[in-house]
């Protein structure tokens, strides 16, 4: 396979059969939290979308021209968590002075991505599977994209069961666990897709 | 024990955090917008916990709000006492806290003065009750003592009275109002602190109905209504009202009061 399909290949796994919520379980605070409206949801998705490719490049880096070398791999998730936390404090910066308008819309949901496991998984798995830098990123921006689409198909179940009549012992965050536990059944169709 | 790697390990993390602190620093004061000095300040008196109560993303939200003037200095639930007063000092307001209230039963109607339906066996709780033609008090909107308002409270402010209804202590009170949503008479009622004076009755049962079912009802003689020099007595329904803002606390309502159902505080 030439890269390009190797890209295709990964951009189908990552947002259906590898989804970072509903088959690696990563990132269930924010999907968890962040999900009672469609909006919110899709702003949340966004932020990660931006965190998580800026995240892969740097920790990419960081890990093959400083750890590398110095043989010190072991401390990969440590280093990452430095470089991802920098980061997203840099990202706010630079959005509040750049974009205002950008920055009031993600609002809060920027800083939380700080303690996103989702990010942190995402750079381990880019150095686990020994990705190059190319792959490195576009497998942030894909396992982002997956996640947004888990958040916001979430998002828009519990919008509807807002309406919805249900035994008071399920309403509200008993019945969005079960859900979803159905999607991630759901999602398990999918495993196979691309290898 | 390698020492070099310890060493190394430390000094590799030691410089990355450096690197990283000065980068920060350096785009903290490139990137640094302009913004109104009180708003760290407001936001430091604020809960903190961006907890969303006050309607706004976050508490840097709602300390712009007040900046900007769109709410008051004490929008935030959480904050309390001196850092509302601090927050107003910063907008150059006068600290208003928000109207402290307590729950007040408004009735009267205890085992002595009500008149009884039937006699009621079932379990201890007003909902049930109520349910049960109407409740074992002639008077529908009279105070069923069953203690629904006591369990409900979260602070101990409600116990019950040796008259068979429930005595508010004004002191543990939080004026949270979960006894009065909770009432299925509506017998409790959020009252200002400052009230002087209060009119312990709703029944809209005509004067001569409403006197049968209870010694203290309002019989909706406007009496109080017409020796109120204020005017903020009125009758509503077939029951007076007092409107707590124009009461100027004279008393005179009280003295008037032919049923005893107006009492001072």
């Amino acid at each position: 396979m030439n890269d390009f399909a190797k890209l295709l290949v990964l951009l189908v796994t990552s947002i259906l059969s590898n989804n970072f919520i509903f088959s690696r379980f990563l990132g269930c605070c924010p999907f968890l939290g962040v999900s009672n409206k469609v909006e919110t949801a899709a702003g949340m998705g966004m932020a990660v979308t931006f965190v998580m490719a800026l995240a892969s490049l740097f920790t990419w880096l960081v890990y093959n021209f400083i750890l590398v070398p110095l043989g010190l791999e072991y401390l990969q998730t440590m280093s990452f968590i430095l470089v991802i936390a920098s980061l997203v404090q840099f990202v706010e910066m630079f959005l509040k002075k750049s974009s205002p308008s950008l920055y009031k819309s993600l609002g809060i949901y920027l800083p939380l991505i700080t303690t996103n496991c989702a990010v942190l998984g995402a750079t381990l798995i880019n150095i686990e599977q020994s990705y190059n830098l190319l792959f490195a990123v576009s497998n942030g921006v894909f396992g982002a994209l997956g996640f947004m689409l888990a958040i916001v198909l979430m998002a828009g179940v519990r919008e509807r069961l807002e309406f919805s009549k249900m035994p008071n012992a399920l309403k509200g965050f008993s019945s969005s666990l079960i859900i979803a536990g159905l999607m991630s059944i759901a999602f398990l169709g999918f495993s196979g897709i691309g290898g | 024990m390698n020492w070099t790697a310890i060493i190394i390990a430390g000094a590799v993390m030691g410089a990355l955090a450096i690197v990283f602190a000065i980068i920060l620093g350096v785009a903290d004061k490139k990137f640094a917008v302009e913004i109104d000095a009180r708003v760290p300040q407001i936001t430091e008196c604020l809960g903190g916990a961006n907890c969303g109560a006050c309607g706004y993303a976050g508490c840097a939200a709602l300390a712009e709000a007040i900046v900007r003037g769109d709410v008051a200095p004490n929008a935030c639930p959480a904050s309390k006492g001196e850092k509302i007063k601090r927050i107003s000092e910063l907008m150059g307001v006068e600290a208003s806290a928000q109207t402290p209230a307590v729950a007040r039963l408004i009735c009267t109607g205890d085992c002595e003065t009500a008149a009884v339906r039937y006699q009621y066996d079932g379990v201890p709780n007003c909902r049930i009750a109520n349910g049960l033609a109407g409740g074992p008090k002639k008077c529908t909107w009279a105070c069923l003592g069953m203690g629904d308002c006591i369990r409900d409270c979260k602070f101990g402010a409600i116990t019950m009275g040796e008259n068979g209804l429930p005595q508010f202590n004004s002191a543990k009170c939080t004026g949270c109002g979960a006894c009065a949503k909770q009432c299925p008479r509506g017998a409790i009622a959020l009252v200002p602190t400052s009230a002087k004076v209060l009119i312990l009755c709703r029944n809209d049962d005509a004067g001569k109905e409403a006197k049968d079912n209870c010694k203290n009802a309002c019989i909706g003689c406007r009496r109080c209504e017409k020796s109120c020099p204020a005017g903020a007595i009125t009758l509503v329904g077939k029951h007076c009202v007092i409107d707590q803002d124009k009461c100027i606390g004279c008393l005179e309502c009280s003295k008037q009061c032919p049923m005893g159902c107006i009492i001072t505080l």
